[in-house]
């Protein structure tokens, strides 16, 4: 496909020579010859395995746990319990200041969502970790448990996570993150038209070819090297160092291919329960998610559910928006309370719209915790608020390509977060996008662009 | 447990193993022989990633016992290229941008290279059902769809 190079012809050169050429990828030949190195590839002399004994219920209260059985299993090495954490409870954004820290490395005296980690178990084989954690008897409480948002934010609902004390995020801005701009309520009353949807989206598991895992190793000179998949190195490291209330300076952290992230590797989980057991038993260990547990246990993006309401005038504008996000978090913020707060920042979408009012809650629920993948926090909210644009389009019955350009937001534009639009191209973009997919708009559109309001 | 030998050609060369019984060859490739280039992406014959071939017929070396394979010739991905040429399916794929994590594509290549030594000219609807059984995540397929098309046809120039 051959794109017009008129396009802000004053802002590009044509003398690239990297751009449009083909380059081989520096990673290509050791993916094609089998010798580029997972972290699953290490193996080491005495490595032990780990498995975990994961809760069965969504919700419970732990009354005991009793590992005697599988301590005699043969092959069994150690097992270890929240007491054995040094700073069992945690929460990976404490790093920018985002807290409280609200999620257990081992389940201390209660589960929140089926499938949570309460007892790890090392042992010489795969085999022998798996039949051990099999033994592990946990006597359970069960609780009532809630897995709808709109129930988990009702009075009376029962309160999945203690550390919040609520079942929402407690921003800044109170029970949910806020965008005020303009008067939205005289825009819906000059409107000519109202109307207001709802889009909701389940959780979407990335399912890497490669599970998530780790290898550890304790090297001679008291360091612990932890070969990993993570997508966060840093992030991992640090939170190691937190988790176990060891210097970063005894942690080296070897990354390198993952195969496969797509976000899914961002969370702290596997690494530092297999650094503990490599330093209590001073031998390599290797944690690495089967694939049912990638599937179940592992972050998947949030549930979501969005409530817009447009006010739009017969000639194209829209002239207000209402919207109401709520993220499912599931039991644990991990990542959800910033995907959410992008979601209020992005709702508006590539529009300027003068009045505009937005909350968006992030949710506890006894679900799986969810987290980062791909544009989370913006990706269905993009899906809910373009299906909205072309129900608004069909609304007034106007072309939907069109109705965008009227309402495209341009260069100077202010948005409703308050950040002046710059570099927008949007209106190029769709010029392109219409003669590349051959989809006729009036030539007014055409003579329409990003830098200059009018016409 | 008491050991079980092993014994078989890997790309070429004489293996020996002793190995517990029920061990999978895919085990016994990576943590035994240290050949790492079949991969485990599911342990349970579901995303192909640890395709080898086995007498040149293309297997999920997870769900294969080691001990059945006694006096096989295996061959693996790390074992296609020669003297550091690559072998024309590596070319391919490197050249079709075909890999993007990698994690697939030792398998891909196995799947492939099966077809291509049955049907050395295959249509594109052969090349999807040859890749069937091998799950990416990555690319969407097509790329690799294309690298294989044209390692057969840069085999069958070679062969004219
Ligand atoms: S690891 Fe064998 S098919 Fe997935
Ligand atoms: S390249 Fe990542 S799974 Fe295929």
């Amino acid at each position: 496909m051959e794109l017009r190079k008129n396009y802000f012809a004053d802002q590009r050169k044509d003398d690239l020579h990297e751009i449009g050429q083909p380059r081989p990828r520096s990673d290509s030949p050791g993916h094609v010859t089998g010798k580029t190195a997972y972290f699953a590839d290490r193996n080491f002399p005495g490595m032990l395995h780990l498995k975990m004994v994961r809760s069965p219920h969504h919700h419970a209260r732990i009354r005991s746990i009793n590992t005697s059985e599988a301590e005699k299993h043969p092959g069994v090495v150690k097992i270890l319990t929240a007491k054995d954490v040094p700073h069992n409870v945690y929460t990976i954004l404490i790093l920018i200041q985002i807290g409280p820290e609200d999620e257990t490395v081992l389940a201390d005296g209660k589960v929140r969502w089926k499938g949570e980690a309460v007892v790890a178990v090392l042992a010489e084989t795969e085999r022998a970790a798996q039949e051990a954690a099999a033994k592990v008897k946990v006597d359970y409480e069960v609780l009532p448990a809630v897995f709808d948002m709109e129930e988990a934010l009702k009075p009376g609902a029962p309160v999945v996570n203690e550390y919040h004390g609520q079942n929402y995020y407690l921003y800044d801005s109170g029970e949910c993150r806020k965008v005020r701009f303009g008067d939205v309520e005289a825009g819906f009353a000059g409107a000519d038209h109202i109307l207001e949807q709802t889009y909701q989206s389940s959780p979407i598991e990335h399912a890497p070819t490669e599970t998530t895992g780790c290898v550890v190793v304790p090297e001679g000179n008291d360091r612990f090297t932890c070969y990993t998949n993570t997508q966060a190195m840093f992030f991992t490291l640090d939170n190691a160092s937190i988790i176990l209330q060891m210097p970063g300076s005894k942690l080296h952290f070897v990354g390198g291919t993952v195969g496969g992230g797509f976000g899914g590797k961002v969370d702290v989980i596997v690494e530092p329960i297999a650094i503990l057991g490599a330093k209590l038993t001073g031998r390599p260990v290797s944690f690495i998610y089967s694939r049912e547990e990638e599937m179940q246990i592992s972050s998947p993006r949030a549930a979501e559910k969005v409530v817009i309401k447009d006010g739009v005038m017969k000639d194209g504008r829209i002239v207000a928006r209402k919207v109401t996000g709520y993220t499912d978090a599931g039991a644990y913020s991990r990542h959800s309370p910033y995907g959410a707060q992008k979601g209020a920042g992005h709702y508006p979408g590539p529009y300027t719209i003068p009045n505009v009012w937005i909350d968006t809650y992030c949710v506890y629920t006894n679900r799986t915790p969810s987290s980062a993948m791909r544009g989370f926090g913006v990706t269905i909210g993009d899906f809910a608020l373009e299906v909205q644009m072309d129900k608004l389009a069909r609304l007034i019955g106007m072309d939907p390509l069109e109705f965008r350009f009227i309402n495209a937001y341009r260069d100077g534009d202010m948005k409703a977060h308050r950040q002046p639009t710059e570099g927008a191209a949007l209106i190029e973009c769709m010029q392109e996008a219409s003669r590349a997919a051959n989809w006729p708009v009036a030539e007014k559109y055409l003579a329409m662009s990003s830098y200059t309001k009018g016409a | 447990m008491a050991k079980v030998p092993v014994q078989f050609t890997l790309n070429g060369t004489e293996k020996a193993e002793f190995i517990d019984s029920g061990t999978t060859l895919l085990h016994a490739l990576r943590d035994k022989i240290g050949d790492t280039s079949p991969k485990g992406g599911c342990h349970q014959g579901t995303c192909g990633a640890c395709s080898v071939i086995i007498d040149g017929e293309l297997r999920l070396s997870c769900l294969t016992l080691a001990e059945t394979c006694n006096g096989t010739a295996i061959t693996t991905t790390s074992g296609l290229s020669e003297g550091g040429v690559l072998h024309p399916l590596q070319r391919a794929f490197l050249d079709a941008f075909a890999t993007q994590c990698g994690f697939c594509t030792p398998g891909m290549i196995m799947a492939a290279k099966v077809l291509l030594d049955h049907t050395p000219t295959p249509s594109r609807d052969e090349v999807v059902e040859a890749l069937s059984g091998n799950i990416c995540r990555c690319t969407g397929y097509e790329p690799i769809i294309q690298a294989v098309l044209t390692a057969a046809r840069s085999n069958s120039q070679h062969a004219a």
